[in-house]
């Protein structure tokens, strides 16, 4: 700095203003706008968001409140609650929510307590080489198409596959097709998407403030309980929207290996489909949506929407 | 905390354990491509080697292939364009309707892939009027994509600050030659990540492609359906399945090479 105080004034290198293009007006013209800046950003994401997804969504919702001619087959466009309240009061619908749920649930549960131990020794365990290796490991299978891997699930779970096989010397066998075959294969499915954002979790918290806690005397549990947790709990909240909202929607893989088990993504795919009834259907789609919706405006505290 | 050496054990134990049933179905898939029987019996009765010539011969499956390439790769483009538009006015604006438009972005994967996909079928079909092609599954596919690229885009955007930008503009740089030379090589890295994920996520998609493809559109995933309850098909299933995970390393290692990379740096 001193170098360039002395030097004679006539050796500084002076930077010509720049040139009065028309792009540098228009960067300045925004530079002073910054809201003309802000919905120029704005306006095509929103465009296309709202456009194909909002207006999608409302219109099938509306849908729900028309009804099918019996006849014709067609639409008709008469205002009616029927189907929702057929929806609500419908035992089959009721007996086929609480056994979603409760699919996805367990499902939620069970990749949590998996990817927990497996992202904390990946993050604060492994060595940096390791650790490359093993999010490499953890993100292949997602490259394995998702019906390829159900089926391989039906070809594990069969009474020939390779589950029964390995069980049989001790005594054990496999629990078949049905609704734990639906679980552990939702599980297996979704397991990469809760590892990977409760992995970034634990990489966020810093080795110095685990430290800190055994240096005050914190034992290994009482860490991990007030520090670690606290810490990465949106990260696993994030990971549980994953598998909780795939898990509601699913009917492919609980037709491969569920048995006669229906979930409530059958129940809309039959009455798209097969009973060409898209009112109904429509009605059917609510409830996963209300469920998502509150399961959102509940974890939206915990800061878990960031962390996706 | 200081994990003792069989705390550490028993979470290297529990790893490989989990690795080991994340590989198992895999393992299942990739011995069966070579298995004599087609009905998956384990173990298998014998070597053959006749799905594996098939597979590359079979017409169907690489036209799929193909598809699923020109689909997943344009869905990817348009998410990386959308997706880098709304972090940034997310990240560096505040206005009225933020938490909305964040909601907004995860909305279409939060959301089970049947609603979106009844939902754009009656859409693209009742109300606009349009037929059903490629073109309706590649902006059906953008539309979930946006949120992989928004989350990696806005994480780093959230890491990096503003300073950088304030001196290159003060340096008299204008918007666009700073995030040319500023913004977007910071990005770059987790635009590749996002992308990777976005690509992946429509590669495989099968639930909304089900209800926004045309007639005579088929995806690989589509295609795998079709053929997936077929016995003299179902190995050459397997034969693509394994290739793919093979070949999706190349891709997943460049990302994490990258990472690493910038890691040290830092």
């Amino acid at each position: 700095m001193t170098v360039d105080a002395s030097a004679p004034p006539g050796n500084r290198m002076t930077v010509p203003p720049p040139r009065d293009t028309l792009g540098r007006r228009g960067s300045v013209f925004l530079s002073l706008h910054p809201r003309l800046r802000l919905t120029l950003l704005l306006s095509a994401p929103l465009f296309w968001l709202g456009l194909v997804y909002i207006a999608a969504l409302a219109a099938l919702l509306i849908t729900a409140l028309w009804t099918v001619d019996t006849f014709t087959g067609q639409i008709s466009q008469t205002w009616t609650l029927d189907n929702i309240i057929t929806v609500l009061t419908g035992s089959l619908y009721q007996t086929v929510t609480v056994r979603t749920v409760g699919v996805a649930l367990l499902v939620t549960i069970v990749d949590i307590v998996i990817a927990l131990p497996i992202a904390f020794y990946m993050a604060k365990v492994a060595s940096p080489r390791a650790q490359r290796i093993l999010v490499i490991a953890v993100l292949m299978p997602l490259w394995a198409s998702y019906l390829v891997k159900a089926y391989a699930w039906r070809s594990v779970l069969s009474q020939d596959g390779i589950l029964q096989w390995l069980l049989a010397p001790f005594g054990g066998e496999t629990p078949g097709y049905g609704l734990p075959a639906t679980i552990i294969t939702l599980s297996y499915l979704w397991l990469p998407y809760v590892i990977l954002p409760i992995y970034a979790g634990l990489e966020r918290v810093p080795d110095s403030l685990l430290e800190a806690s055994g240096d005050l005397g914190g034992k290994t549990g009482a860490t991990l309980r007030l520090v670690v947790l606290p810490m990465i709990w949106p990260a696993i909240i994030a990971g549980s929207i994953f598998s909780f909202a795939l898990s509601l929607g699913d009917y492919i893989t609980v037709n491969i290996v569920g048995g006669a088990n229906q979930l409530l993504g059958n129940l809309v795919y039959t009455n798209v489909g097969a009973a060409n009834n898209l009112p109904l259907a429509a009605a059917i789609a609510l409830i996963p949506i209300v469920i998502i919706f509150g399961y959102l405006a509940v974890v939206r505290r915990t800061g878990a929407l960031e962390n996706l | 905390m200081r994990l003792s050496r069989a705390a550490r054990g028993i979470l290297a134990i529990m790893t490989g354990l989990v690795l080991a049933a994340i590989y198992l179905p895999l393992f299942v898939v990739f011995v069966n491509s070579f298995s004599t029987s087609t009905s998956l019996s384990w173990p298998p009765p014998g070597f053959t080697l006749e799905w594996w010539s098939r597979a590359f011969r079979s017409e169907g499956a690489l036209d799929a292939l193909v598809t699923s390439v020109q689909v997943a790769s344009v869905a990817t483009l348009i998410s990386l364009v959308l997706g880098t538009l709304i972090s940034l006015a997310l990240q560096r604006y505040t206005f009225f309707g933020r938490e909305a438009v964040s909601l907004l972005v995860i909305l279409p994967i939060a959301l089970p892939g049947i609603i979106t996909g009844i939902a754009l079928n009656n859409a693209f079909r009742t109300i606009l009027g349009i037929q059903l092609s490629i073109l309706t599954v590649i902006v059906a596919h953008a539309t979930f994509c946006i949120v992989t690229v928004f989350n990696n885009v806005i994480a780093r955007l959230r890491r990096q600050g503003t300073n950088f930008e304030e001196a290159s503009a003060d340096l008299g740089a204008g918007l666009w030659t700073t995030f040319r030379l500023v913004t977007f090589p910071q990005l770059r890295s987790a635009l590749f990540a996002g992308g990777l994920l976005a690509f992946a996520l429509s590669f495989d998609e099968i639930i909304v492609t089900t209800f926004t493809a045309g007639a005579g559109v088929k995806t690989l995933p589509l295609w795998i359906l079709d053929n997936l309850f077929r016995p003299n098909q179902a190995p050459i299933v397997n034969v693509i399945a394994v290739v793919l995970v093979l070949v999706s390393i190349i891709p997943i290692y460049i990302a994490q090479r990258i990472a690493g990379a910038e890691k040290i740096v830092r």
